[in-house]
C-alpha cells in the first residue's frame, strides 16, 4: 500500500518534450512510473521517449485515460497548465516548476479545488511511492519500500530523511515534497489522514522550515487525528528574521514564523521533535523499536 | 524586491491613492529647488532608505522655510542611519524626499499582505497609526481589523463597510474617501503582483480626507519579469553586495555572524546544516544553497563569497547528490579548491549516489586542508573542531 500514487497510476507530463521535462520524464520511466503520454502544444500526434504526444490534456486524458500529471511548464504558463489539467479532469497535479508567481497559483489553486483536483507543489520534488512509481525528480534508487511516510517542504530533506531511514533499516511508503513556496497544494493537514489510513505506513516523519503556519495547522490536527507516531524536524532555528532563505515562503516575518513557536506547537501535540535534521533516522529507529 | 518611499507613492499616485506633493533629490541644491517648487510654508525632508523607523532614527525632519530644508538635507544626505531594522551598521542616506507638510488630524494604519493561510490578500486597518503594528497586535489585538478578499470577486463594497465600521468611521463622506482608498490599495496590491503594502501613518486631515503619508512595498520576485516598470525601480545600492553577486551565479547567500562557512545543496538542508552546526556547540557563518548543479565553478565561486568573511574559521560542505553523482561533486570540489585560495580548513561531506566513490577522489587527492566526513552528524562535528583548531 501507499498514499496517492502506485505502479498502477497513469500519468502524464505536461512540457513533456523540453529540456527538464524530458531528462526527469526518462529517469520516471526508468524507475517503473506507468507514464503513458505527455502534452506539448503543436507536438501532438509525435512520439517522444517511446510515449504519445498529445496538443492538449484534455486529448491526453480521453486517449489515455490518465489521472495524474507532472507539470514541468516555465514559470509564467504554470497557473494555465494546473487550470488546463484540473478542466481535463486530472485528479492529482504534480508541479515541479520553481518560480510561478504566487498571485498565480492564488487563482490556479482555487480553480483546481473547485474541480476536485489536488495539487502538489510548485517548487518541489513530487511524490514517490518506494519502488513502484516516482512522480518528480528526486533520486529514485534512495527510496527503498518499507512503513514510513514522509512529508516534506524541502527537496534535499527529503533525501536525507529517506536516506537515513533506509540506513536504519527502515523504508519508505510513500514520500511527498510539498514545497516552500508561500501558496502550496496539498500540506501536512491533508496528507496525514492519508498516512494515517494507509495500512503500511507505521510512522510519519514530517519535515518543516520557518515561515507560514503551516506546521502548526498541523500540530493541532495530529493531536484530534493522528494515532501513528510522527518524527519531525523544523529547518531555520538559526535563521535570522526578514530573510528569505532560499525558499519564497521561509521567512520569519515579524517575530511569527518561526522554527521555535513551530517545534513547540509539535512537541505539545506528542510530536517526536529533533533538534537537528542528523537524528531523523536514529529518531524514527527509536520510535518505531518501541512498538 | 522593496522599493523606496517615494517610488511607492509614484505608484500610489498613479492609482489614484491620494499622497502628499513631493520631490526626489540626491543632492542639496536639488531639494532646495524641490521645496521652492513645492512651495511651503512646510516640508518635510525624509531620508530614502529601504528599512523602518527612520523618523526615530532622525531621518525624517520638518523645515519651516528654505533654509532649513537646506540645513537638513545637508544634515540627512550621507549621514549613516541606524534604525532597529538596519543592524548596528546603518545605511547610508543618498536621496532625500521632500514633501509638503500636512494638516495632521489623526493617524491610521493599512496594510495588504498575503494571508497565507487563506491563500488570498488580506486588508489589515487600526485607528493606531503611527506605531509598530506588531506591538498593536501584540498588545490590543482587537484594534486591528483584518478584512480578506477572495480575488475571484475581488475588492466589493461590503469589504469596504467592513473597514469602515471597524475603525469606526461615521462620517459618511469620509467612509466614501476611506473605502475609495482601500479598493484602489488593493486594485493596485493585486495588478503589481506585490507582496505587501504598507501604510504608517495613513493620515486623516482636518478637512476628513485621507492621504498616505507613508508608503512602504515590497514585490514577488517571481512575478518582476511581467513588470519591467517597477524592475526598473530596483536600488541596488539598498541589496548587499554578497548576496547580489552570488545571486549572479545562482547561489543564494546570506551572511550571518558565525565563524563556520557553510556550503549547501537545498535550501531546506541548507538551513538544516546550519541548526545542525549550532547544535554541535558552532557557529555558522553564513547560509549558501548552491542549488541542483553543484559544479567545480558553482562551488569555487561559492568559496570566494564565503571567504570575503574573515570570521570564517572552517567551512562545512554539505552535499547530498541526487541525480547529480557525488564522484562528480567530488571532482569539482577538488577543482574548485585549486581554482580559489582555500586557507582554512573544508569539511567535505557527500552522500547519495556513488558517495563511496567520491570519498575514495578525496582520499586519494589528498589535500592536506580538506577532511572527508561520513554523514550529516559527523560532517558537523567536524566542522565545529575545525574551527576550534582542534582537527
Amino acid at each position: 500500500m501507499s498514499i496517492l500514487v502506485n505502479k498502477d497510476t497513469k500519468v502524464i507530463v505536461q512540457g513533456f518534450t523540453g529540456k527538464e521535462g524530458s531528462f526527469h520524464a526518462e529517469q520516471c520511466l526508468a524507475y517503473g512510473t506507468n507514464i503513458v503520454g505527455g502534452v506539448t502544444p503543436n507536438k501532438g500526434g509525435q512520439e517522444h521517449l517511446g510515449r504519445p504526444v498529445f496538443n492538449t490534456v484534455k486529448e491526453a486524458v480521453e486517449k489515455t485515460g490518465a489521472t495524474v500529471s507532472m507539470i514541468f511548464v516555465p514559470p509564467a504558463f504554470v497557473a494555465d497548465a494546473v487550470m488546463e489539467a484540473a478542466d481535463a479532469g486530472i485528479e492529482l497535479a504534480v508541479i515541479i516548476t520553481e518560480g510561478a508567481p504566487v498571485r498565480d497559483m492564488m487563482f490556479a489553486k482555487q480553480y483546481a479545488t473547485k474541480h476536485d483536483m489536488k495539487t502538489i507543489g510548485p517548487n518541489c520534488p513530487g511524490i514517490i511511492t518506494a519502488e513502484e512509481c516516482k512522480i518528480g525528480i528526486m533520486p529514485g534508487m534512495i527510496f527503498k519500500k518499507g512503513n514510513v511516510g514522509l512529508i516534506s517542504k524541502s527537496g534535499t530533506l527529503t533525501y536525507e530523511g529517506a536516506n537515513q531511514v533506509v540506513k536504519e533499516g527502515y523504508g519508505i511508503t510513500t514520500a511527498v515534497g510539498i514545497g516552500g513556496d508561500p501558496i502550496i497544494g496539498l500540506s501536512y493537514k491533508q496528507l496525514l489522514p492519508l498516512f494515517e489510513a494507509d495500512p503500511e505506513t507505521e510512522a510519519i516523519v514530517m519535515i518543516g522550515e520557518i515561515g507560514g503556519d503551516l506546521e502548526i495547522q498541523a500540530a493541532k490536527f495530529i493531536k484530534e487525528n493522528i494515532t501513528k507516531p510522527v518524527v519531525a524536524f523544523i529547518a531555520g532555528q538559526t535563521a535570522p528574521k526578514g530573510k528569505r532563505m532560499g525558499h519564497a515562503g521561509a521567512i520569519i516575518s515579524g517575530s511569527a514564523g518561526t522554527a521555535k513557536e513551530k517545534m513547540e506547537a509539535l512537541e505539545a501535540a506528542g510530536v517526536h521533535v529533533v533538534v537537528s535534521p542528523a537524528e531523523i533516522g536514529k529518531k524514527v529507529a527509536e520510535v518505531l523499536g518501541k512498538k | 524586491m522593496n522599493i523606496h518611499e517615494y517610488q511607492a507613492k509614484q505608484i500610489f499616485a498613479k492609482y489614484g491613492v491620494p499622497t502628499p506633493k513631493g520631490k526626489i533629490a540626491h543632492t542639496v541644491e536639488e531639494a532646495v529647488e524641490n521645496a521652492k517648487e513645492l512651495g511651503g510654508p512646510i516640508w518635510v525632508v525624509k531620508a530614502q532608505i529601504h528599512a523602518g523607523g527612520r523618523g526615530l532614527g532622525g531621518g525624517v525632519k520638518l523645515a519651516k522655510s528654505l533654509d532649513e530644508v537646506r540645513e537638513l538635507a545637508d544634515e540627512i544626505l550621507g549621514m549613516t542611519l541606524v534604525t532597529h531594522q538596519t543592524g548596528p551598521e546603518g545605511k547610508l542616506v543618498q536621496k532625500v524626499y521632500i514633501e509638503d507638510g500636512a494638516d495632521i488630524q489623526d493617524e491610521l494604519y493599512l496594510s495588504v499582505v498575503l494571508d497565507r493561510a487563506a491563500e488570498m490578500p488580506i486588508i489589515m486597518a487600526s485607528t493606531e497609526g503611527g506605531m509598530d503594528i506588531e506591538t498593536v497586535a501584540e498588545k490590543t489585538p482587537e484594534k486591528i481589523i483584518k478584512v480578506q478578499v477572495d480575488p475571484s470577486i475581488g475588492f466589493q463594497g461590503f469589504h469596504g463597510r467592513e473597514l469602515v465600521f471597524g475603525l469606526g468611521i461615521t462620517d459618511k463622506v469620509q467612509q466614501k474617501n476611506m473605502i475609495n482608498f482601500a479598493k484602489k490599495l488593493y486594485t493596485l496590491y493585486m495588478e503589481n503582483d506585490a507582496e505587501m503594502i504598507e501604510i504608517n501613518p495613513l493620515i486623516r486631515t482636518g478637512e476628513g480626507e485621507f492621504i498616505a503619508l507613508d508608503g512602504k512595498m515590497g514585490f514577488d520576485d517571481s512575478a518582476l519579469g511581467r513588470h519591467p516598470d517597477i524592475e526598473a525601480m530596483r536600488d541596488l545600492s539598498e541589496e548587499d553586495p554578497d548576496e547580489r553577486e552570488a545571486s549572479q551565479y545562482g547561489l543564494s547567500y546570506i551572511a550571518l555572524d558565525g565563524e563556520i562557512g557553510c556550503m549547501v545543496n537545498g535550501a531546506g538542508l541548507a538551513m538544516g546544516t546550519m541548526d545542525t552546526i549550532n547544535y554541535m556547540g558552532g557557529t555558522p557563518a553564513n547560509f549558501l544553497d548552491v542549488g541542483g548543479s553543484a559544479n567545480a565553478e558553482t562551488v569555487a565561486k561559492g568559496f570566494e563569497i564565503i571567504l570575503k568573511n574573515p570570521n570564517v574559521k572552517a567551512i562545512f560542505v554539505n552535499i547530498f547528490g541526487g541525480i547529480v553523482r557525488c564522484d562528480r561533486i567530488a571532482n569539482g570540489i577538488l577543482e574548485a579548491t585549486k581554482l580559489v585560495d582555500v586557507h582554512v580548513p573544508v569539511v567535505v561531506r557527500l552522500d547519495g549516489t556513488n558517495a563511496p566513490e567520491a570519498a575514495e577522489i578525496l582520499k586519494n587527492a589528498n589535500i592536506s586542508n580538506v577532511i572527508a566526513a561520513t554523514d550529516l552528524a559527523d560532517g558537523a562535528a567536524k566542522a565545529v573542531k575545525a574551527a576550534k583548531g582542534e582537527l
